[in-house]
């Protein structure tokens, strides 16, 4: 499928590069819906891959790349089935998300994010999956999970880990706090910061030029670069799962659904 | 160093300038969730927007609690 339009995510190849666009509204929260779409373009690539090489994943959506999980299904996932089944259904969506991201993290294409305001919890954890992430200044991330009694679920901490110093993975985790591109830039998370609205066209010109490299020979560097944390991927869906299943996290998730506090990212 | 007023004034500029509302609508003791109509996620931009023009990191913990211009000019004052 060269091209595909669908409700929270859309592709298309253009230029040798296959541009992947977030369309969810709000902020392309991530959800069953766009899990599938993603499960669907994951089916895809090897074909897409044929005809390309980069991939830019980019927002279509103004409040930024993507707000994360999709915590409002999530607490209705909880509320509205038995806990086991709930607790299983949560264990399916994790293993399931995960299988995508191992599939854009180990894909060979060289694979860019182009990222604009929020870059939150699972939305950060899909940039991670990139080789590049070109930021534009209104960028912002963050990893507000623990303020819900969660650790990231999407692979975040493992990616984190291999590309980031502990001491800054310890920061960003144990504090949730969020961060702009000076700091993005400064920790070695963002390669490039561009004006306001220019993230996509910085991420076209970069896949242009990668366009001029030999194929096989970028993807063994790599494959050699950027090695993929399997064992500490499959750690973490156990360890959220575990979380899950604390009465806190229900509370938590209950509390910040149901918010009507101007600022619900701020317990 | 700016002085607390400079910079009081200087974010009180900049919201209105992000937001797109007239300055004069805007004052230091103002409650800018009510007063812009905006949600947490768009106090962040303002912030990302503050903290790139005072060349400063500002903890988003730093500001729970904080509503008006006032203390969020503080807050930054504090890191200046």
């Amino acid at each position: 499928m060269k091209s595909f339009s669908g409700n929270a995510i859309s592709w298309e190849v253009r230029d040798g590069a296959i541009e992947v666009a977030l369309h969810r509204e709000p902020a392309n929260e991530i959800g069953t819906q766009s899990l599938e779409e993603f499960e669907r373009l994951a089916s895809a690539l090897p074909v897409l891959e044929e005809s390309a090489h980069a991939l830019i994943i980019y927002s279509k959506m103004s409040p930024g790349f993507s707000a994360g999980g999709d915590l409002r299904e999530l607490h209705r996932r909880i509320g509205e089935t038995e806990r086991q089944a709930a607790l299983a259904g949560i264990r399916d969506f994790h293993q399931r998300i995960h299988r995508v991201m191992n599939v854009l993290d180990a894909s060979p294409l060289t694979t860019i994010a182009a990222v604009h305001g929020i870059v939150f919890g699972g939305g950060l954890e899909l940039a991670l999956t990139c080789d590049l992430i070109i930021a534009d200044k209104t960028a912002r991330f963050c990893f507000p999970e623990l303020r819900l009694g969660l650790i990231p679920g999407f692979g975040g901490i493992p990616r984190l880990k291999r590309d980031l110093g502990n001491a800054v993975v310890r920061d960003l985790l144990l504090t949730g706090r969020s961060f702009n591109t000076t700091k993005a830039q400064q920790i070695g998370l963002v390669s490039q910061v561009v004006a306001e609205g220019e993230a996509l066209r910085a991420a076209r010109a970069t896949a242009a030029q990668l366009g001029k490299f030999d194929r096989t020979t970028a993807a063994a560097a790599k494959k050699f670069i950027k090695p993929i944390p399997y064992d500490e991927l499959r750690q973490e869906i156990e360890i959220v799962i575990e979380l899950y299943s604390r009465p806190a996290v229900q509370a938590a998730l209950k509390k910040f659904v149901e918010s009507t506090d101007a600022q619900p990212y701020l317990p | 160093m700016p002085t607390q007023q400079q910079t009081t004034d200087e974010v009180l500029d900049l919201a209105a300038a992000h937001f797109k509302v007239p300055r004069e609508s805007l004052s230091a003791d103002d409650d800018f969730f009510k007063k812009l109509g905006i949600d947490s996620l768009q106090a962040l931009s303002m912030l990302t927007r503050l903290e790139q023009h005072f060349n400063v990191e500002l903890p988003d913990y730093e500001l729970q609690g904080v509503s008006d211009f006032r203390t969020l000019a503080e807050r930054i004052q504090s890191r200046l």
